[in-house]
């Protein structure tokens, strides 16, 4: 069998050549200049706002060989929550193509053709669900084009069945791959004159289980048998291996190195030194001193052989960075007041009057993103022309970086996106491709592959920020809440790019803390100064983490001060279903999300608390030493709440029974990945709460691996997890997914312990807080 | 020279005994998948079978595999056990970004191997070492019990 793919391409002339001529110009105008469809939207919100916008092109998504085989591009980077299954799902539902005639094909970086394809923000779904479909819509409606001249019928007497165009009224059919060249040759019809399938002909968006009970997963089968290809799965011929000794402390530079040891390891054949850019790192290298071998495990020993002097006054005060003694001057500043980011109401007064005053703090430490999957990237290049693979979830940015640091034009750039083993927000950063790129530049453009080791992985991680948060209430004599303080101190991410503004960022803020959903008299919210010692970087669902631990483990604080069931009082806190204008609580941000279609929605908040605890029995007693903990977040357009059921032991160990986890992103589609996502988060922030940490002394990280950095294993899975998901509402605007599961997962677990011990859990991880 | 036996065919290669099985296995014979999550025994990314039983490939140096089966990711497929694990997984989605499976798969197909039908406990005794950022434990967990089943109905 042959197939001749560029000939039956759907080619004609298209946007995309004029989206090309558009490339200087802002993501706005590209924005205003492609969306008719969605003239009555703001354009500033959404996908729109994205640099590159959204392409619905059916030549850039769609491709149909003669004998049938439809391929789908996907731009967006998959990294284990399924936008490879789920966007070829979409694309092969509206086209009415077969399951088992579809392949996905992976889109190199390249926004100008693709669109954006930053992968990050719980976005792919919510952003490409609608171009997507236009694109498979438009290549459908070519394809019955190409049918009706073939038969000479009008064209709306000729429908697109399952992989093939039927004419009803004489019983014809052709397949889609007796058309396709035909239908290449048509031109794109025009994006309001497409008529999209309604949602009782999907075949597989929405469904949970298809094809005999086995989940969709396109990439299945080759994780199964060990042929899925990830960063480090490239092999080029002459490719030499790297791995690279970092400054120990952020902002160090390379003083000297006595390379002579390391060259005398069997296979080491050379020792680069790799300039670093100091501080603001941004996405650049640490720089450092890398060395080139003949295999991984030779570049590894030829490091550990390197005799290397920092220069840790390049540093500045990070080389006096000592983690436990941050969060001690992060608790004392957040006695006083910052910056004030919202405020309603008289807090003084409030608080002056209430009858108890509640007050806590709440600290969350730094983490590693830590994917099993550690940095990788190989790089070559050839006549000027650099090519680049590696696990990327932005690979615009990597492509930008490697033109600008090898001097050569964008175009000149490929970057090849593989499989990631994780992301969670590390492989955002392209830092280890910028590596590669440097070191093939160094090699006269011969492959290197630079391999980041678990230790460089901790130790030049880009951290999530540490926080602390300080909280006040005032509650009146029925226990109900009068006022309401929260301050929150965290270092930003904006330090990464700029002189560290020492304050976070209204995105920052907009993460859960500016949009606490209550219902309070009198209420203040304030960013108090804290500056950034390590590189801070996105971390899965950001800080939402932290702001969610404390308010949500703060509002159980409260309740059982009022002597109120959790539950009730956390409903009562929230107040009677309603929505929220993002903008009306002080946040401009919103997700990058329009405020009149994504408001905050109160009753959603209540309807996920009302399923979890429904689900777990919330009102059934439980014997001593165990309990339920609950919380609720909203973030990246979607609402989720937990519920663990726990025991502990005197010894102070924590079993998890179950969590009952009930989850709203709107409309579900793909149910299946949905749920995983859920069951993900869930073993992430049970790590979060009990385990993970990540220390700095002097400068320096001080966790070198896996048993030092804890993440969740199986003994400390739920015995059961239990996925809810409510509101597949086709009139409701898509949510995100990745991130937003996460959030309560911290707080509901300590809520938990509370409920099972008596002890409230302030200070994450719980470590052996429990003991004793 | 060193000589492996890996997925029943005979590789000679020419690396220093103390390597690794692992870099060995990625680099010089370019079996892939066969992951590298930490290199020191504390992820079990790297699992393979020597004689069927589950060893980490980042710290067995070659040397010690000399004379014994190897078995990866890319042969379990030959193995009654171990392709019933394979379709356990898939029936039931455990993959999320993939990366840790062929370690979870080479533990879970060494576990059934032992046990034909381990008990939770035996599952978290046996694969605790295993770990997933992903978390996809509670699915690896059922997909263990579902292979099993598999094992029962073909017995
Ligand atoms: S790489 Fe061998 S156990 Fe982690
Ligand atoms: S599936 Fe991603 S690490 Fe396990």
């Amino acid at each position: 069998m042959t197939t001749h793919r560029d000939t039956l391409l759907l080619a004609n002339v298209s946007r995309r050549h004029v989206l090309k001529g558009l490339a200087a110009s802002s993501a706005l105008v590209i924005a205003a200049r492609w969306s008719p469809l969605l003239a009555d939207d703001e354009a500033s919100y959404g996908a729109e706002a994205m640099p590159h916008g959204w392409v619905d092109d059916p030549n850039v998504f769609i491709r149909i060989d003669e004998d049938g085989t439809v391929t789908v591009v996907n731009h967006r980077a998959e990294m284990g929550q399924g936008i490879r299954t789920s966007l070829v799902m979409v694309a092969a539902d509206e086209l009415g193509a077969d399951w088992q005639q579809v392949k996905v094909e992976q889109a190199p970086g390249d926004e100008e053709t693709y669109g954006n394809q930053n992968t990050d923000g719980s976005r792919s779904m919510r952003h490409a669900f609608d171009p997507m479909r236009r694109a498979a819509a438009a290549a459908r409606t070519m394809l019955e084009q190409a049918a009706a001249e073939q038969w000479q019928v009008p064209v709306d007497e000729c429908q697109a069945g399952v992989h093939v165009v039927i004419h009803a009224a004489s019983g014809r059919e052709l397949g889609f791959g007796e058309l396709a060249a035909a239908a290449s040759q048509l031109p794109v019809p025009e994006r309001d004159s497409l008529t999209l399938k309604p949602r009782n002909e999907w075949r597989y968006i929405g469904r949970d289980n298809v094809a005999d009970d086995v989940p969709l997963a396109i990439d299945g089968e080759d994780i199964v048998t060990g042929r899925a290809r990830y960063g480090a799965d490239i092999h080029l011929d002459d490719m030499r291996y790297a791995v690279i000794a970092r400054p120990p402390v952020y902002g160090a530079q390379l003083a000297s190195v006595d390379d002579s040891a390391a060259l005398e390891v069997p296979g080491v054949v050379r020792v680069v030194e790799v300039p670093g850019v100091g501080q603001p790192a941004g996405f650049a290298p640490l720089g450092g001193v890398a060395v080139i071998a003949e295999n991984t495990w030779a570049a590894i020993q030829g490091r550990d052989a390197l005799d290397i002097e920092w220069d840790l006054d390049a540093a500045g005060d990070n080389a006096d960075y000592d983690s436990d003694a941050y969060r001690e001057a992060l608790e004392q500043a957040a006695t006083a007041a910052g910056r004030v980011i919202r405020e309603r109401g008289d807090i003084d007064a409030a608080l002056d009057q209430a009858e108890q005053h509640l007050e806590a703090t709440y600290y969350m430490p730094h983490m590693a993103q830590a994917p099993i999957e550690p940095p990788v990237a190989l790089a070559r290049i050839v006549d000027g022309k650099a090519e680049v693979w590696a696990p990327v979830q932005h690979p615009q940015a990597a492509r930008e970086g490697i033109a600008e640091q090898l001097g050569i034009a964008l175009e000149d750039v490929t970057v090849h996106a593989t499989l990631l083993g994780g992301g969670f927000g590390r492989k955002s950063k392209p830092d280890f491709m910028l590596e590669a790129s440097y070191l093939s530049q160094a090699l006269d453009g011969r492959p290197v592959r630079v391999q980041w080791t678990r230790e460089d992985d901790l130790h030049h991680a880009y951290f999530h920020a540490v926080s602390v948060d300080r909280l006040e209430a005032g509650l009146d004599t029925e226990g109900k809440a009068l006022g309401w303080r929260h301050r929150t101190l965290s270092p930003s991410i904006a330090s990464l790019f700029a002189p560290d503004p020492e304050h976070k960022q209204d995105f920052e803020l907009g993460m859960g803390f500016t949009t606490v959903p209550f219902d309070i008299p009198a209420m203040r919210l304030e960013n108090p100064d804290a500056s950034a010692h390590v590189r801070i970087g996105w971390f899965r669902a950001v800080y939402n983490l932290p702001h969610a631990f404390a308010i949500q483990s703060f509002a159980a604080e409260m309740a059982a001060a009022a002597g109120r069931d959790h539950r009730d009082y956390l409903l009562e806190l929230l107040g009677p279903a309603r929505q929220i204008d993002p903008r009306d609580v002080n946040d401009s941000w919103n997700y990058g999300e329009d405020p009149a279609r994504y408001p905050i929605d109160i009753g959603r908040l209540r309807g996920v608390i009302e399923r979890a605890t429904e689900a777990a029995e919330w009102q059934r007693e439980r014997p001593a030493g165990r309990g339920l903990g609950l919380a609720v977040h909203h973030s990246f357009a979607a609402y989720a709440a937990v519920v663990f059921d726990v025991a502990v032991n005197d010894a102070g160990e924590v079993t998890i029974h179950s969590a009952d986890i009930a989850f709203d992103c709107g409309p579900q589609i793909n149910p299946e990945r949905i749920r995983s996502q859920m069951e993900g988060s869930c073993i992430m922030g049970i790590g979060i709460a009990l385990h993970s940490e990540i220390t700095a002394r002097e400068g320096r990280i001080e966790q070198d691996n896996f048993h030092q950095f804890r993440i969740t294993r199986l003994s400390h899975t739920p015995h059961e997890i239990r996925v809810h998901l409510i509101n597949d509402d086709p009139e409701l605007a898509l949510g995100g997914v990745g991130e937003p599961g996460l959030p309560p997962v911290a707080p509901a677990l300590c809520n938990a312990i509370y409920a099972a011990t008596g002890k409230r859990i302030r200070r994450l991880p719980v470590g052996d807080q429990l003991a004793g | 020279m060193v000589t492996l036996t890996i997925n029943g065919r005979q590789h000679e290669l020419d690396v220093p005994e103390q390597m690794p099985l692992l870099w060995a296995l990625r680099d010089v014979v370019r079996l892939t998948g066969t992951k590298f999550g930490c290199g020191i025994a504390q992820c079990g990314a790297c699992t393979v079978h020597l004689d069927g039983e589950a060893v980490r490939a980042c710290v067995t140096p070659v040397s010690q595999a000399q004379d014994r089966e190897i078995t990866t990711i890319e042969g379990i497929a030959d193995d009654a056990v171990g392709s019933r694990v394979q379709r356990a997984w898939l029936e039931l989605g455990v993959a999320q970004c993939g990366y840790c499976q062929s370690g979870q798969i080479m533990g879970a197909a060494a576990l059934l191997k032992q046990t034909a039908s381990p008990s939770d406990e035996q599952i978290v005794e046996a694969m605790d070492g295993n770990l997933c950022r992903c978390g996809t434990y509670s699915r690896i967990r059922q997909a263990i019990h579902r292979a099993a089943e598999h094992g029962e109905e073909s017995a």
